[in-house]
């Protein structure tokens, strides 16, 4: 089946079966390597992307249920230019990664946690906010700093 | 000669610098395993059993042959015949010479051992089809009873291997002085005896396991990329497998996410990509799926311990004698065996005991193998003697800090240097005042007093305090100590150093990093060594191609080991420019100064070069001393002469809410010493994420199962790793005691957050529960648990 999306601002079409999950799409049919798979239940964030502004797991999703979607994943984050977000910035600044691999669907789930909470988060509301994302490396504290210093209230 | 420019002062040791390694990895450009991919290549699925130990009696490859984009599926039978492998997998660790070691290849031939045993192999065109047609294998079982528990394997009634009489592997015993032993336990004024659980955990780096293995059939070369922490020695363990050259084969672990021991091994599934990309001349790759990696990846901890405790009428220890048995799992894999040997010298903890003895018995079961898991049998250990601690003081009638200070070695004042009962000599310690420091930090008379405010007021949520001081054995570590111990490897850390003719400098480092921030920390050595820039230097690391020598990354090794390799490098570089300086100033060496990247002479200091200079003269060797080899570039093999002995203390408070039997870890404080540190920031994000795998032991994981060898949670969904909202944001403190082992004075920080915080959340949640009477209690204390030992307690109602 023809599914076409615009990730990044980019507009792609490509032939899939219609089993293709979207993660798998966008990593081996876009070619979109930074959105990882860590789990098989739906379980672990690893996948986070944007679809239409919103936060979700990638691996949730068929390829086809994306059709006509406007998705972002961590390759759209950073300026054209190559300057980091600032959620990808605090978490250099904040050590909130260690191997990387969470990192990706930590800083996507992050940003639209931000997004939704204009009126800024407390450390609670940061820690329930990441429920849906694992990290095994960093036990989290400096994840939730990091976050912090971005979406945290006044 | 170049003009003199003010020296580049460089302070890069010690600073929290910001990694390197980051602007890659956030902007999802780090290439992992899976990330790879090569034309022609094929997916391989496997065939796993579902019963734990059966009797293969059949297998149907015919509908998976004939399924679309299926090129090939083979059995165990079948790939056994291609001769892929001269050699079952290796165990690396006979610990003792008549240990049982069955067969262990990477399909099962005949009869299976454990759920998840590879039983026959599909390679298909893509990673759906290959799945597809995995699943249209059909294997016949006969099946045969499963030996699902330590318990069970040691009954014996069942065993693991049809062709065993019994589950037992091995005896090992460290009883240093026997008659000592028995005239400690003959009539203490104190007894303590104590048995613990370490129950199985599975390892889940966030990134699975996964190998894609290139052939290039020209050469009859193989590039294996594989998720490992030990690129060298898989290189070493293939070729000892399969036959295939060390020279042909080159393996690369590119981006890896996170191993924690899980990827330290030699697995079926790289020797099966690895021989059947060579034998087909055809790419070959696989990546483990979560589900699958509960069986494809060996887990970790299964041991039963008991330990023992004499003290006299103060407390003060005069002996500990501990048994435990082991659960290897249905084979031996790399270091499997010797994974409870490494926590055997730590059962007296940070503690002067005059007298010592342990014992472990290594049992087969047919479940997945354990091996390695961070810490690696030093959890378990300072586990039981810091649990063990905490049921003293309270038969003595003192505190937890208390009973520790009365024992800690040299009184908890400051040595060096000294010998331990079980045979070690700690590198240096100072446990007083890092005790001091983690109680002041945590408020713990503050915590007391609301501790015993909730009591006297019977409110329903209890506190509880919990503390450990721990020490481990780090820096894996001198070749004749691991030789001694019936290893089957050194322990060296090899570096290589050049500065570059424009004054760049390469470092090429045999360890690993999969997380640890190896670059940004070499980076800070060689500037500080070489006065130049961090940002002048690149690190080499990973690709057996580019850096041939090396072992690896585990057990907190890499700076204590491998960085102290490359600051040695660094000074014979600096050594080799200082003579070149000296020739061509028209000086003599002994009146060169090395400060900032520039060699000066004593006082004329206007008379100076910068090391940049240097190399660039090195480069074109027009003006060497005579009989010298132009280039700078040194290498230093490092094998260090003893271990590191990190310590730390941490104190932690939980909440127990008594009606629902729900545990909140409320604070936790942790004041490590890992001697000198080169970034701060580094090693606080390693303490961390050790921490928060303990409280994952102590409070939410187990890998459960049934009586017939049936994992019953292997998916994310019923294997509880903490999310960000099960833990909270954590205290962390120094204090700073040189190791006497090495010239930069550093410790391993890796593992130590691991090996301390299961024991000090247990300690908490058992002090909130001791006003009834609870002692101890299994891990993890889950609501479940928690509620019944308190109804249990309260009077059986549960
Ligand atoms: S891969 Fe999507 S949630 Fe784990
Ligand atoms: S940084 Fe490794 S899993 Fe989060």
């Amino acid at each position: 089946m023809e599914v076409s999306v615009t990730v990044n601002g980019e507009r792609r079409s490509a032939d899939v079966e219609p089993r293709t999950l979207l993660v798998h799409f966008l990593r081996e049919t876009l070619g979109l390597t930074g959105t990882n798979v860590g789990c098989d239940t739906s379980s672990c964030g690893a996948c986070t992307i944007h679809v239409n502004g919103e936060s979700a797991k990638s691996c949730t999703m068929f390829a086809v249920q994306a059709d006509g979607a406007e998705i972002t994943t961590i390759e759209g984050l950073a300026s054209e230019d190559g300057e980091l977000h600032p959620m990808q910035q605090a978490f250099m600044d904040c050590h909130g990664l260690q191997c990387g691999y969470c990192t990706p669907g930590m800083v996507m789930a992050a940003t639209s946690l931000v997004a939704e909470n204009p009126g800024g988060l407390d450390e609670a509301g940061v820690r329930e906010g990441l429920e849906g994302n694992l990290c095994r490396c960093t036990g989290y504290h400096n994840i939730v700093k990091a976050v912090l210093s971005v979406g945290g209230a006044a | 000669m170049t003009a003199v420019e003010d020296p580049i002062t460089t302070t890069a040791i010690g600073t929290p610098m910001k990694r390197r390694e980051d602007p890659k990895l956030l902007a999802g450009e780090g290439k992992y395993v899976d990330d790879i991919h090569v034309v022609g290549q094929l997916w391989m699925g496997m065939v796993r059993s579902p019963l734990a130990h059966a009797r293969i009696t059949s297998i149907d490859t015919s509908a998976a042959e004939a399924a679309e984009g299926v090129h090939s599926v083979l059995t165990g039978p079948q790939l056994q015949e291609m001769g892929l492998w001269l050699a079952p997998l290796p165990c690396a660790w006979p610990v003792t010479e008549d240990m049982v070691n069955p067969p262990h290849y990477p399909t099962a031939i005949d009869e299976v051992h454990h759920v998840g045993e590879i039983v026959a192999v599909v390679l298909a065109d893509s990673r759906y089809g290959a799945a597809d047609a995995a699943e249209q294998v059909i294997v016949d079982y006969e099946p045969l009873d499963a030996v699902a528990s330590i318990a069970a394997a040691r009954d014996g009634s069942a065993t693991a291997h049809s062709e065993h009489e019994t589950n037992k592997a091995f005896h090992w015993p460290l009883v240093p002085d026997p008659d000592a032993l028995e005239a400690a336990f003959a009539n203490p004024a104190h007894h303590v005896k104590a048995n613990f659980v370490q129950q199985r955990l599975i390892p889940a780096a966030m990134e699975p396991r996964g190998v894609l293995a290139v052939p290039s059939p020209m050469g009859g070369d193989v590039t294996l990329y594989s998720a490992t922490q030990v690129p060298h020695i898989l290189k070493v363990m293939i070729a000892a497998t399969t036959g295939i050259p060390e020279s042909k084969i080159r393996v690369v672990a590119p981006a890896v996410g996170g191993g924690f021991g899980a990827k330290l091994n030699i697995n079926p599934d790289e020797i099966l990509a690895v021989t059947l990309a060579n034998r087909l001349g055809r790419a070959v790759r696989w990546t483990e799926s979560r589900s699958e990696a509960a069986f494809s990846t060996h887990q970790g901890r299964g041991q039963l311990q008991t330990i023992e405790l004499a003290a006299d009428a103060d407390g003060k220890l005069q002996g500990v004698r501990v048994h435990i048995d082991a659960d290897m799992g249905a084979y031996m894999m790399l270091i499997t065996p010797g994974v409870p040997l490494l926590g055997s010298f730590l059962y007296t903890g940070v503690y002067d005991v005059p007298a010592f003895g342990f014992t472990c018995d290594g049992y087969f079961t047919n479940l997945t193998p354990t091996d390695a898991y961070r810490g690696a049998g030093r959890p378990e250990a300072s586990y039981a003697i810091e649990r063990a601690m905490d049921i003293l003081a309270a038969q003595v009638g003192i505190g937890p800090d208390e009973i520790r200070r009365r024992n800690y070695l040299a009184g908890g004042e400051y040595f060096e240097n000294l010998e331990v009962p079980s045979t070690l000599v700690f590198d240096s310690g100072h446990y007083g005042p890092n005790l001091d420091r983690a109680l002041e930090l945590a408020d713990y008379d503050g915590l007391r007093a609301e501790q015993a405010r909730r009591r006297a007021a019977g409110e329903s949520k209890q506190l509880g305090i919990g503390m450990v001081t721990y020490v481990e054995i780090c820096g894996l570590a001198p070749s004749r100590a691991l030789g001694g111990l019936s290893y089957g490897a050194g322990g060296w850390e090899h570096a290589t150093v050049r500065l570059l003719p424009t004054g760049k400098a390469e470092v090429v480092s045999g360890s690993t990093p999969h997380g640890q921030g190896h670059e940004t920390t070499w980076s800070q050595i060689v500037a500080d060594k070489l006065g130049i820039p961090p940002e002048d230097v690149t690190v080499l690391h990973s690709d057996t191609a580019i850096s041939p020598l090396g072992l690896d990354t585990y057990g907190s090794r890499s700076l204590a080991v491998g960085g102290v390799a490359i600051a040695a490098a660094c000074d014979k570089v600096v050594e080799k420019a200082k003579q070149i300086a000296a020739h061509q100033m028209e000086a003599s060496a002994d009146d060169l100064e090395f400060a900032g990247g520039m060699f000066s002479v004593s006082g004329s200091p206007d008379q100076a070069m910068p090391i940049q200079a240097i190399a660039f003269g090195a480069f074109t060797a027009h003006n060497l001393p005579d009989g010298m080899e132009p280039n700078l570039q040194e290498q230093v093999t490092f094998d260090p002469t003893n271990f590191v002995f990190p310590f730390g203390t941490h104190v932690c408070a939980v909440e127990i809410d008594e009606d629902t039997g729900a545990v909140e870890l409320l604070s936790y404080v942790a004041v490590d010493d890992c001697g000198n540190q080169i970034n701060p920031m580094i090693v606080e994000g390693q303490v961390h994420g050790g921490i928060v795998q303990g409280v994952a032991q102590a409070l939410f994981e187990e890998a459960c199962y049934d009586e017939d060898g049936n994992l019953t949670n292997p998916s994310m969904m019923d294997y509880l790793v903490p999310s960000a909202a099960d833990v909270p944001s954590m205290v962390t403190d120094y204090t700073v005691t040189p190791s006497t082992s090495n010239p930069l004075g550093v410790k391993g920080a890796g593992e130590a957050g691991t090996i301390s915080s299961a024991a000090a959340v247990m300690n908490a949640v058992v002090d909130a529960l001791s006003p009834y009477g609870v002692v101890d209690m299994d891990m993890p204390a889950t609501p479940q648990r928690v509620w019944r030992t308190i109804n249990e307690a309260k009077g059986g109602q549960a």
